[in-house]
């Protein structure tokens, strides 16, 4: 079996690409990379266009060794990866929606986030008008007896995002649910090109609103690694605390909500609680709820004073206390866990073909955690378990939740009681002409992959992957066979994002 | 549960009239804004939320209004299923291309007498999107906006603010005209 150094021995090494490597290999070597990735020797971590070469990540989930391998298309075309793989299907649709370039032989060659109102076609490729009529979106059919269509969204019933369902049911079974996206895109590739790590920083922190630490955090990390610069270890340690109190709030929230969906409001109002006890904290702490623009390239932006760790602590202290016993309601309320229990399982063998992130893998017997597997500082030197089940049903998503909300506490402790003195700041250097770099940082959903290029210091190229591009599809499949009543109850527990999807 | 019920049963309430400077504005909205709401549209008004195309962030501080601390229903204001329901249209984003024709829609489907508030800062001008090839901006080039609620995201307490505003300016126009 060949390693991923062999791969990359078989490539043109690109100079300036930090940490890992990254080869441009001919197209024999992308279609082997597709075959390995179809056997499930290596994880597709993911795959990205430009206007004439598609870059493809794959992770080796043995070693945890990382490499970028990159095809020029110099025609316009490159070997599917989702021929072979069908993770890569939805990524592909989206760089001929994005640059036009088309993967040969692909099963679905239908069109992802573009919806024909742009005005325009392949907007970050050579561009083209937009077509004159839009086609209708063409659903995958479901045959049947006494079948019937339900389409939901894009404008749901709660304060969600927008996204449309479309299922198809049998009496109250679905037997086909299928996702049509795309509806918050923004253009947020085309926006980082041409713009400053400054407003690069800030667009990547507005990719999903729940996760603005996560993305800042993984903008700043990438941009770092291009331009070799490290943070310093005050600003390193206060990242790990925004990011553990971003994690704390949105977990809590989810299993409040999740319970909610059952209709059990009583954790959903004691969980909301305990979250606004998160957010005034980091409010108070760092001058915003969300933590919003604090994570900068370079270390952070602001300190965080004697009062903030207080506000910091004494939060923790209300959650210590409390949530134990919302826990133990949990567990022990019949009816609550005759919904959540055997609800939506999702397989262990599809969560590792999709190398599925965050609870909705680690609930499904896959442990890949960033923070352990790639072990970036501070998180190298500190403490914590990494939960994992294998049951893959609704409560084991609720569960992996409960425990990661122990493992932050006793995380932040760690870092609240070893945060270093010093700066929170480094100058930016320019950096030579071309830098590349990447990063995975691992948010409250799962890991978070963000690659760029800098050329004189400006962003020539910057791609954002949310763990939801590996989640969504996965929604699809555990909601077979359960009835529709159920779906809600499935769709918080995988709490997919849908902006970090449609950037 | 019987536990935490009856806990629930004898400890204070969450809901803050408490009295550090954010609580005493949240404690001034709530007489404010119950008198307002109750002269334009005796008890209650119903809102609709509608994400145009916001990372998120605006909805997620728009759930923090029903959390114990806000409890937004006790001033009457009650966010519903439907734009059917609705007396308010809270819209969050840039408008995105691919949302503008939902948008439109979800608009008409709303019964007048009826309000838009745009939420966020890229609800005004698009924000930092402002200028994509897939946003069409903020949210009054798409619907007739009243009142605009500023942040990113605003904080709960600033929502609740605006919506009272929104509550007065409603009433003077009914008194004009």
């Amino acid at each position: 079996m060949p390693s991923l150094i062999d791969l990359t021995l078989e490539g043109r090494k690109v100079e300036q690409h930090a940490p890992w490597p990254r080869v441009v290999v001919d197209a024999s070597v992308w279609t082997f990379a597709a075959s390995e990735l179809a056997h499930g020797r290596w994880s597709l971590l993911g795959l990205w266009g430009e206007p004439a070469t598609v870059h493809m990540a794959i992770m080796d989930g043995q070693t945890a060794g990382i490499a970028v391998i990159s095809l020029d298309c110099p025609n316009r075309r490159f070997p599917s990866v989702g021929r072979h793989h069908p993770p890569a299907l939805r990524l592909e649709r989206t760089i001929h929606d994005l640059f036009g370039l088309s993967a040969e032989d692909s099963s679905d060659v239908r069109p992802w986030l573009d919806h024909n109102r742009w005005g325009v076609r392949f907007p970050l490729g050579d561009r083209l008008d937009a077509l004159p009529k839009a086609a209708p979106y063409r659903f995958l059919a479901a045959e049947g007896d006494g079948l019937h269509q339900i389409p939901v969204g894009p404008v749901h019933a709660g304060i969600i995002e927008p996204g449309h369902f479309r299922f198809t049911a049998s009496g109250e079974t679905v037997v086909r649910l299928e996702q049509r996206l795309g509806y918050v895109h923004k253009g947020i590739d085309g926006l980082m090109t041409g713009a400053s790590l400054e407003r690069g920083v800030r667009l990547a922190g507005r990719a999903s609103g729940d996760s603005t630490v996560a993305y800042a955090y993984a903008f700043s990390r990438a941009a770092e690694a291009a331009l070799d610069l490290r943070a310093p270890e005050r600003a390193v340690f206060l990242r790990a605390l925004l990011a553990e109190l971003e994690r704390l709030a949105n977990h809590l929230g989810d299993i409040g909500a999740i319970c909610n969906d059952a209709s059990f409001a009583l954790m959903h109002a004691h969980c909301g609680v305990l979250r606004e006890s998160v957010l005034r904290a980091a409010g108070a702490a760092f001058g915003h709820r969300l933590m919003r623009d604090v994570i900068v390239p370079g270390g952070v932006a602001r300190d965080i004073g004697h009062d903030g760790v207080e506000a910091i602590q004494a939060a923790l202290d209300n959650i210590r206390l409390r949530f134990p016993a919302l826990v133990e309601l949990y567990d022990n309320t019949a009816s609550l866990q005759d919904r959540t229990v055997d609800t939506g399982t999702l397989k262990a063998s599809l969560a590792s073909q999709y190398a599925a992130g965050g609870y909705v893998g680690r609930a499904s017997g896959r442990s890949f955690d960033a923070r352990r597997a790639l072990a970036y500082p501070p998180y190298d030197s500190l403490r914590f378990d990494v939960p994992v089940l294998n049951e893959g049903d609704v409560n084991a998503r609720v569960w992996i939740r409960v425990r990661e909300v122990e493992q932050s506490l006793a995380l932040i402790d760690q870092i609240l009681s070893r945060l270093p003195q010093g700066s929170i700041r480094k100058e930016v250097p320019l950096g030579g002409e071309v830098r590349e770099g990447m990063a995975i940082v691992e948010g409250f959903r799962g890991d978070i992959l963000v690659w760029l290029r800098l050329r004189n210091g400006l962003i020539e190229r910057c791609h954002m992957r949310d763990p939801s591009w590996f989640q969504w599809p996965l929604l699809e499949a555990v909601i077979e066979n359960n009835i529709v009543a159920d779906f809600p109850l499935c769709n918080k527990s995988f709490n997919c994002s849908y902006s970090g999807h449609d950037l | 549960m019987r536990k935490l019920l009856f806990q629930s049963v004898l400890s204070r309430p969450l809901t803050e009239p408490a009295p550090s400077p954010d609580d005493a504005a949240v404690a001034e909205l709530a007489t404010e804004l119950g008198q307002a709401a109750r002269r334009r549209l005796g008890r209650s008004l119903s809102i609709r939320e509608v994400d145009a195309g916001s990372c998120n962030g605006c909805e997620l501080e728009i759930h923090a209004l029903n959390n114990a601390y806000y409890d937004v229903e006790r001033f009457g204001l009650r966010f519903v299923a439907s734009p059917r329901h609705a007396d308010v249209l809270m819209v969050t984003g840039p408008v995105t291309k691919n949302m503008r024709e939902a948008l439109e829609r979800t608009y008409h489907a709303t019964p007048n007498p009826k309000w838009v508030v745009a939420v966020g800062d890229c609800a005004r001008d698009g924000g930092c999107f402002a200028g994509s090839y897939a946003v069409v901006g903020g949210v009054s080039e798409v619907v007739p906006v009243d009142l605009h609620i500023p942040g990113c995201p605003p904080t709960p307490v600033a929502m609740l603010r605006g919506l009272l505003a929104l509550l007065e300016q409603a009433d003077a126009n009914a008194v004009t005209s």
